[in-house]
């Protein structure tokens, strides 16, 4: 029971992390954050380089070819979180596989 | 508090790359060591949602606004080798997908907004815990103090990394001042976002929220009525 009720807890996460990206992501402050505001005052925005990937097709959380700017942003932010979700199983399952693989000496453990 | 490419230059950011690159290697390492097997999912999800919290810009000040950082957050939820990881992999995918933080910036990035957070924030989170009741809303008021500090850390990491090599011609002292004051805004946000859903998860699953593990009351096995014995 234990374990399904994890499965719906981490169901019901991933649900509010796509609702957020996909729906409330749109409504966001589009004004600087705190570093960029800090930059653009004083001086340093100006030694920016653009990014080696700034046409890329979910590049400045847009999608290419969406002209509405809220869909545009919540269809990107769905696909990062996805793929963020996919990477982070796959890297944690990971080291929990080098844990049951090389197990440290229980003397030492945690 | 993503750094592009070009803010910091090529020795600050190659130094703070190996910085990095042995900071995720001690998390990698110390996570295996210790990340208990339901945390890990749960760390995967830990990922997913400060990805898309990053994403909600919040208004601090005039034409200004912050974001979450995350870091304090997951590793109060995931511990902090884990939590590092949650957020050097959120910079990975946005750096090379989203074209937010610079390449040659991405161990910058992963100094100031994973290891930073997530160590400094733990570090401040496991202070105020021996200072505080034992209790779910001493892990909740700890973590949203904590988490805002982080922020705090984070930007003073950026104003270290520009004194070092910063390509901009701003006197240190300035830079130091408008970071801090600005980010201290920001962390009241990042504070109430970390309290609200260490919160939330401590209501429904109090048993996956590492800073609050010796919270569990513990199973205790033994005859009715006869000696009980404590499990741990």
């Amino acid at each position: 029971m234990r374990s399904s009720n994890l499965r719906l807890f981490l169901l019901g996460g991933l649900l509010v992390a796509i609702g957020l990206a996909l729906l409330v992501s749109g409504f966001a402050s589009s004004a600087p954050d705190g570093l960029d505001k800090v930059a653009t005052d004083h001086g340093i925005a100006a030694t920016a380089r653009s990014h080696l990937f700034e046409n890329g097709p979910l590049a400045g959380y847009a999608i290419k070819g969406v002209g509405n700017q809220r869909l545009s942003t919540g269809i990107s932010g769905l696909i990062g979180v996805l793929v963020t979700f996919g990477i982070g199983l796959t890297l944690f399952a990971l080291v929990r596989a080098l844990r049951s693989g090389d197990r440290p000496d229980p003397g030492r453990a945690p | 508090m993503h750094i592009p490419d070009g803010f910091i230059n090529a020795p600050a950011s190659l130094a703070a790359g190996a910085a990095a690159a042995g900071g995720v290697g001690v998390s990698l390492r110390r996570a295996a060591q210790t990340l208990q097997d339901r945390q890990a999912p749960l760390a995967g999800l830990v990922a997913a949602y400060i990805f898309a919290v990053q994403m909600l810009n919040f208004p601090v000040a005039a034409g200004t606004s912050g974001h979450l950082l995350g870091g304090a957050m997951a590793a109060i939820l995931v511990g902090p080798w884990a939590g590092a990881l949650c957020v050097a992999v959120v910079l990975l995918v946005q750096g090379l997908l989203f074209a937010d933080g610079g390449l040659s910036a991405l161990g910058l990035n992963i100094v100031n907004m994973s290891l930073v957070t997530a160590w400094g924030g733990y570090a401040v989170f496991a202070l105020l815990r021996r200072a505080l009741p034992a209790t779910k809303a001493s892990v909740t008021a700890a973590a949203g103090v904590a988490a805002g500090i982080s922020v705090v850390l984070a930007s003073l990491a950026f104003v270290v990394e520009y004194a070092v090599g910063g390509n901009g011609g701003a006197p240190v002292g300035t830079v130091l001042a408008a970071m801090v004051g600005v980010h201290t805004l920001i962390g009241i946000g990042e504070g109430l976002i970390t309290a609200l859903t260490v919160g939330l998860v401590l209501g429904v699953r109090p048993d996956l929220v590492h800073g609050a593990a010796e919270l569990q009351t513990p199973l205790v096995l033994g005859p009715k009525g006869g000696t009980a014995e404590e499990v741990r």
